[in-house]
């Protein structure tokens, strides 16, 4: 007897017993549900955060030098140095060097706002990704001549001067020091205070300063490509320790680790929240199980029928356990439809892309079939192990 | 030459509590190919329990039993499904077929245990309908014939195998009379055709008709020989001569 055959078995039975069927699927069609919503949910929820990140440069470090001590330093120029002899694994550099500023306009009185203003150099723009809405950003030669030129956040922009068109051009005085507004960033979000689009930036000379001193402490370095971060990371560590001689002084910081260590917070989250719905699948397997108990014995002549016809033991136990796995298995594949269906839903009402995986879709299907097999063992070798000549007596 | 069937100081004792209650209490009997034998008994008597050895559904307490020149006593639950398929056709009082498969299947059962292709388990089915006349009711469902066409179908099923030995357990008991005959009739002609028949009944006059009688009673062999050296059964044979002879 092939497997084929039992299978056609256990379907006609199946579908002769269509409600009975549907009752004994319900706890799979549940189970199976949960897990597919719940993993396609918090997929989407960590890709929606990877993306934030991504729009931040998930290739750049950043370097803090955190020593006082007067012979310590890390020269711009040999951090530069350092980035162009290993072209292949560093893609940009630029100094960090935070003023805390006073910004407004030259003819207005007390009316100011304060800013944290960054004093970065070109390759800024393209370690951060930003977008400008007017004009240009810091280069290198306003750097060489610690140029007073500022590009200025739509947040600046729209309070100083009304919209961002404007501000092109206008002299800003940060600190008392008259600017000039060289660019002015495209708005990000919704040009708040709180939100990336309070921004000033101008060139890390001037930034140094106006800070009166000429020590930077904090390194923008951007890994060529995702690929690499890590050796990155690595080498510019065993350079810094070159320079300062002991790692309490510094730390480098990644993007990536931050938000691979984040992705695996997830991705735990979600393995409890599916352990979880995975009691529902169990839950799932023993009602399967009780009910494939109710069938053996309400088909225990069938089987002594059967095992006077010559069947042997394996022939009834592949009958009935194939009999709970195609139950199991159909309660499964309408559980991936009802579980994507709701998660593509749930994706809809919050705004984000929930695409249930394939993976978790063939996995959740494996689990099915299992749980049909395996709850469905017990009860076959209840049947396959009757005594024939009571099985034929019942009733 | 052996016989075919051969049962050699069988016992089958059961445990009630403290009683021993001996099913079967030291029977030997031996039966050979293109006999038709019917084992006759009241109810308690250990035919059934003789014929659930004999059909290899039940194993003795102790004694030999060969079938086929094979010791089977000793065999385990799956050679005897073996053995049952290949040597053995069974037909039940209550036709025993599987509601929920068609004619067909139910007579494709013991072919598809015997693992025979689809094909192959199709055109035996077939035949096996042809030779009890239902191969137009090939694709009906069991309860849609009568139950004397049902019996016609639990024979087909029990032929289709080709078996060394037909046992049949009451036949006749779900039937009425007329019916009844008829299928006695049809075990007569698969007789005549060769098949050996093992026919179990409490029905003197149905016991009548097979060639030879053995006489169970409190499971011991209180008879065997042929069918009308039986007492009882000639006894009722002449009672119905009477009946005749006066109607």
């Amino acid at each position: 007897m092939g497997l084929g055959k039992s299978f056609t078995m256990a379907l006609s039975s199946i579908i002769n017993n269509k409600v009975r069927a549907l009752l004994t699927m319900l706890g799979i069609i549940i189970g199976i549900a949960a897990v597919i919503i719940l993993v396609s949910v918090m997929n989407g929820l960590t890709n929606e955060i990877t993306s934030m990140f991504d729009d931040f440069g998930t290739t750049s470090l950043t370097a803090n030098i955190m020593t006082r001590s007067a012979n310590i330093e890390v020269k711009p120029d040999e951090v530069y140095e350092f980035a162009d002899a290993n072209p292949d694994m560093y893609s940009g550099v630029s100094p960090q060097v935070m003023v805390s500023g006073q910004i407004k306009l030259p003819t207005s009185g007390d009316d100011a706002i304060t800013s944290s203003c960054s004093g970065v150099s070109e390759d800024y723009y393209d370690i951060k990704r930003l977008e400008l809405g007017f004009g240009r950003f810091i280069c290198n030669v306003d750097c060489d001549n610690k140029s007073r030129s500022a590009v200025i956040g739509s947040y600046q922009a729209l309070y100083l001067f009304g919209t961002c068109e404007d501000a092109l051009n206008k002299t800003i005085k940060i600190n008392g020091i008259p600017f000039t507004v060289i660019g002015i960033l495209e708005e990000e979000e919704d040009s708040t205070q709180s939100s990336s689009d309070n921004a000033v930036y101008i060139p890390y000379t001037t930034a140094l300063q106006m800070n009166g001193t000429n020590r930077v402490n904090t390194y923008i370095v951007d890994a060529a490509d995702d690929s690499v971060v890590d050796e990155a990371k690595a080498k510019l560590e065993s350079f810094l320790l070159e320079k300062i001689g002991d790692d309490d002084f510094y730390n480098v910081t990644s993007l990536k680790v931050m938000i691979d260590a984040m992705t695996n917070v997830m991705g735990k989250m979600t393995m409890v929240l599916v352990a979880i719905a995975g009691i529902s699948l169990l839950v799932g397997g023993i009602g399967i199980m009780n009910i494939m108990l109710v069938t053996v014995s309400e088909r225990t002549r069938e089987i002594g029928i059967r095992k006077a016809l010559g069947a042997k033991h394996r022939h009834i136990m592949t009958q009935f356990v194939m009999e709970s796995g195609v139950v199991s298995c159909i309660g499964g594949i309408i559980g991936i439809i009802i579980g994507s269906a709701f998660a593509m839903l749930a994706g809809k009402a919050l705004g984000m892309a929930v695409r249930p995986s394939t993976g978790a879709i063939t996995i959740a299907f494996c689990v099915s079939v299992g749980i049909g097999i395996i709850f469905g063992f017990l009860p076959a070798r209840k049947a396959a192990r009757l005594n024939p000549i009571d099985a034929l007596r019942s009733e | 030459m052996p016989h075919l069937v051969e049962l050699e100081n069988i016992y089958k004792i059961y445990h009630m509590g403290d009683t021993e209650v001996r099913a079967l209490d030291g029977i030997s009997l031996s039966i050979d190919r293109g006999e038709f034998v019917a084992i006759v008994g009241a109810s308690g008597s250990g035919k059934s329990t003789c014929m659930n050895i004999i059909g290899c559904l039940d194993v003795p307490t102790s004694g030999t039993y060969r079938l086929n020149e094979r010791e089977i006593n000793n065999y385990s639950n799956d050679e005897l499904a073996e053995v049952r398929n290949k040597m053995l056709g069974f037909i039940f009082q209550q036709y025993n077929l599987i509601p929920k498969l068609s004619v067909i299947e139910n007579v494709q059962l013991p072919l598809m245990y015997a693992g025979l292709s689809e094909r192959e388990q199709r055109e035996r089915a077939i035949t096996a309908l042809e030779r009890v006349g239902l191969a137009d009711k090939a694709k009906n469902m069991p309860q849609q014939l009568s139950g004397g066409q049902q019996q016609r179908v639990s024979i087909a099923r029990a032929l289709a195998g080709d078996p060394s030995v037909i046992l049949a357990d009451e036949p006749t008991g779900a039937l009425d009379s007329r019916t009844g005959r008829d299928v006695i009739k049809f075990l007569q002609q698969l007789n005549r055709e060769g098949n050996t028949i093992i026919l179990v009944t409490h029905d003197n006059s149905i016991a009548a008709q097979a060639s030879r009688i053995v006489r169970i009673t409190d499971g011991k062999i209180v008879y065997d020989g042929p069918a009308m050296g039986d007492k009882i059964v000639a006894r009722q044979h002449a009672a119905g001569h009477e009946e005749e002879g006066e109607a």
